[in-house]
C-alpha cells in the first residue's frame, strides 16, 4: 500500500525549477531515503508533501488522499521536521512537547511526552530553555515533537544534522526502530549518503529537481552492479583502450581517473587486456558505498 | 480552535517582551500621577487662567476624573505602538524565527492558525487596555478623589456630574478597544507581508503616522477621503464627554451629543479590522512558506 504517492509534482520559483517533473511513492512501512545535494529540490519536496508550498504542477496522495484537499485529516497522522530545528528560545523541551501535544486533536498523556523526550535522550534536560540548547539537541527536540502524536507516517529532513557522531548513530538507530518495531513509515532525507544506505529499504536520488535514480537500496548495492575504478601506469593509454574496445560499454564518463561499471567476472579480462597492451595495473579498487553511486551520477548529471 | 489560541496565548505571555508594555504604561502614568499629585494645582491653575475671569468653579478640579481624561488623552496616542509591538510580530516573527512551518504542518487549516493568532492578540490588546483602565481611571480615583468632571474643550466647557461620569469611561474603553483592534489587525496585515519582525512594526506607525497626517490636514481633497480613514475615527471616545444642553443650556444627565457619529465611527474601525484580518487570512492562504 502506498502510503504517499506523487504523481509529475513541479515547482517554478520564477525561472527556478526547484522540482521537475518528481513522480514516487512510498510503502507502508517502508524507510525510504530521499538523496541529493544541497540546494537539489529536496526541501522543496518535503514542504509539497506537508503543503507549506503549492506545487506548480502535479499531484501528491497521502494514506490515498490529496494532500490539498485533506490536508487536516492528512497531517493529524504526520509528524515532521523541516531542515533546521527552530524552535521558541524562551519555552523548555517539555513545554514545547506539551504545546504541539495541545495542537493534536486526540488527547496525549503526560507519560508520552516524558517517553518521547527519553526516546531522544532529551529526559535530563526536559525542564531547560531551548537557548541553552546546542544545535544537536535542538535537532533531537524538532525530531521529539514529530513523534509526540505517535503518527504512522514521519517525515524527517536532514535529521542528523548538527548531531555528532553519537547522536547520528542515536537517529539512525531510532529510525530503524520506528519503521521495525513501531510499524511507521519514515521519509528520511539527507545529502549525508552513508547514513541513507544503513537505513532505507528504498532510495531515491534527486539533482537540480529532476529524478535521477530510484531503486532498492540492496539492489543498487549488488555487487555485480558496482562501480570499479582502475589504476594504471598509464591512465592515457588505458582509457584509449577500454574506449574503443569491447568494455567501452562498461566505461563511466567521469572527469579524473577510470571508472567502470563491470560484471566482476569481467576483471581479469580487463587486467590481461591493459597488459597486453603494455599498460600495468596498480590497482582495483571497488566502489561500492551508495556515496560513489550517488556522486557518479549527480556529476554526470 | 480554542486549542490553538490557547497556545498562542501562552507563547504571547511567555515572551518577555510582552511585558515591557505593561510595564512601559505603568511607567507613564505613575510618573504623569506623581507629577499631578505633587504639583497639580499649578497645572489646573494654568488650565483655568482663561476662564477666571468669567467662571467659578468650585470643588476639587484636579480629581481622578480629570486626571484620568488627560492620562487617556496622551496615552490613546502612544499605546497603538506598544500594540504593533506585539501584532506586528504575530505572523513574521514566527517566520523570521522558523517556527511557522511547525503550525503549518499541524492539523489545522491556515486560517484556524491565522485566527487563532489574531483572537490572542486581540486578547492582548484588550488586556493592555483593561491595565490602562485599572491605572488611569481607578487608581486617579483613588489617589486623587472623586467630583464633577470639567472638561475645556476648544471654545467651550463641559461639566459633567460625578455619577454621570463612570459609565462614560466604561463606553470611552470599550470604544477605544476598536480602536487598538484597528491597529493590531492592521499590524497583523502587515506581519502577513513580511518575514522579519522589524518591518511589520514600523509599517504599521508609519501607516498610522501617514494616515493620521491625513486626517489632520484641512486640505479639499485630503477631506474627500476623511471619513472613510480610520485614523480619522480613533480618537472618537472623546465623544463620550460631550453631552446635550436643554434650552437653559444645562447638562442633560446621561446624555451623549452625537450618539451617530459614535455609531458612525465604530462601523468604520469594525469595517476596517474585517478587511485587515481577511487580507491577512487572503495572504497567509496563499503564501509558500520558505522560511
Amino acid at each position: 500500500m502506498s502510503v504517499i504517492k506523487v504523481q509529475h509534482i513541479s515547482k517554478h520559483f520564477g525561472s527556478l525549477k526547484a522540482v521537475d517533473d518528481l513522480s514516487f511513492e512510498v510503502q507502508a512501512g517502508q524507510v525510504f531515503g530521499f538523496l541529493g545535494q544541497n540546494g537539489s529540490g529536496k526541501s522543496t519536496t518535503i514542504r509539497m508533501l506537508l503543503s507549506l508550498i503549492h506545487p506548480t504542477s502535479g499531484s501528491i496522495e497521502i494514506f490515498g488522499k490529496p494532500i490539498e484537499k485533506n490536508r487536516e485529516t492528512i497531517l493529524e497522522q504526520v509528524g515532521a521536521i523541516i531542515e533546521r530545528p527552530d524552535l521558541y528560545p524562551y519555552l523548555s523541551a517539555q513545554e514545547h512537547l506539551q504545546l504541539f501535544a495541545k495542537v493534536r486533536k486526540q488527547r496525549i498523556a503526560t507519560t508520552n511526552i516524558k517517553e518521547t523526550l527519553e526516546k531522544v535522550g532529551l529526559a535530563n534536560r526536559a525542564n531547560d530553555k531551548v537557548q541553552t540548547f546546542s544545535l544537536g539537541m535542538k535537532q533531537r527536540l524538532g525530531i521529539a515533537i514529530a513523534l509526540v502524536h505517535n503518527p504512522s507516517l514521519i517525515i524527517l529532513d536532514e535529521p542528523t544534522n548538527g548531531l555528532d557522531p553519537q547522536g547520528i548513530a542515536d537517529i539512525r538507530q531510532l529510525i530503524q526502530h520506528l519503521a521495525k518495531e513501531e510499524g511507521k513509515t519514515v521519509l528520511v532525507s539527507s545529502h549525508l549518503l552513508s547514513e541513507i544506505e544503513q537505513v532505507a529499504h528504498q532510495i531515491l536520488i534527486i539533482h537540480q529537481g529532476k529524478k535521477m535514480v530510484e531503486g532498492v537500496t540492496k539492489e543498487l548495492l549488488d555487487p555485480q552492479k558496482r562501480i570499479v575504478q582502475i589504476k594504471t601506469t598509464d591512465d592515457a593509454n588505458a582509457l584509449q583502450l577500454i574506449a574503443v574496445g569491447s568494455f567501452s560499454n562498461y566505461l563511466l564518463p567521469r572527469k579524473e581517473g577510470i571508472f567502470l561499471k563491470i560484471p566482476t567476472y569481467e576483471i581479469p579480462l580487463l587486467n590481461e587486456t591493459l597488459v597486453k597492451a603494455g599498460v600495468a595495473l596498480l590497482g582495483i579498487e571497488t566502489k561500492n558505498s551508495l556515496e560513489d553511486y550517488f556522486l557518479q551520477i549527480t556529476s554526470n548529471a | 480552535m480554542w486549542s490553538i489560541i490557547n497556545v498562542e496565548l501562552y507563547k504571547i505571555f511567555r515572551r518577555p517582551r510582552t511585558y515591557i508594555a505593561f510595564g512601559a504604561i505603568a511607567a507613564l502614568i505613575i510618573v504623569i500621577q506623581l507629577g499631578l499629585k505633587i504639583d497639580g494645582n499649578t497645572y489646573a491653575a494654568f488650565l483655568m487662567k482663561d476662564i477666571n475671569d468669567t467662571l467659578t468653579v468650585d470643588g476639587k478640579v484636579l480629581n481622578g476624573y480629570l486626571i484620568c481624561y488627560i492620562l487617556l488623552q496622551l496615552l490613546l496616542v502612544h499605546v497603538p505602538l506598544l500594540v504593533a509591538l506585539i501584532a506586528a510580530d504575530m505572523i513574521s516573527g514566527e517566520a523570521n524565527l522558523g517556527t511557522l512551518r511547525l503550525l503549518f504542518t499541524t492539523p489545522f487549516s491556515r486560517t484556524h492558525w491565522v485566527l487563532a493568532k489574531f483572537i490572542a492578540a486581540s486578547v492582548y490588546t484588550i488586556l493592555l487596555l483593561i491595565w490602562l483602565a485599572f491605572l488611569a481611571l481607578f487608581v486617579s480615583m483613588w489617589v486623587f478623589g472623586t467630583d464633577d468632571l470639567f472638561l475645556m474643550k476648544s471654545n467651550y466647557v463641559v461639566l459633567i456630574q460625578q455619577n454621570d461620569v463612570l459609565w462614560r469611561y466604561v463606553g470611552a474603553f470599550v470604544f477605544a478597544s476598536f480602536s487598538l483592534l484597528t491597529v493590531t489587525s492592521l499590524g497583523f496585515l502587515m506581519s502577513s507581508l513580511s518575514n522579519n519582525s522589524i518591518g511589520p512594526i514600523v509599517g504599521t506607525m508609519s501607516a498610522i503616522v501617514f494616515f493620521t497626517i491625513l486626517s489632520t490636514l484641512n486640505i479639499p481633497l485630503f477631506n474627500l477621503v476623511k471619513p472613510y480613514l480610520f485614523t480619522t475615527h480613533m480618537n472618537n471616545w472623546k465623544e463620550f464627554f460631550d453631552i446635550q444642553v436643554n434650552a437653559n443650556n444645562e447638562a442633560i444627565h446621561g446624555s451623549i451629543l452625537n450618539i451617530p457619529k459614535i455609531k458612525n465611527s465604530l462601523w468604520v474601525l469594525t469595517f476596517h479590522i474585517i478587511l485587515f484580518v481577511s487580507a491577512s487570512i487572503i495572504i497567509i492562504k496563499k503564501k509558500d512558506i520558505l522560511s
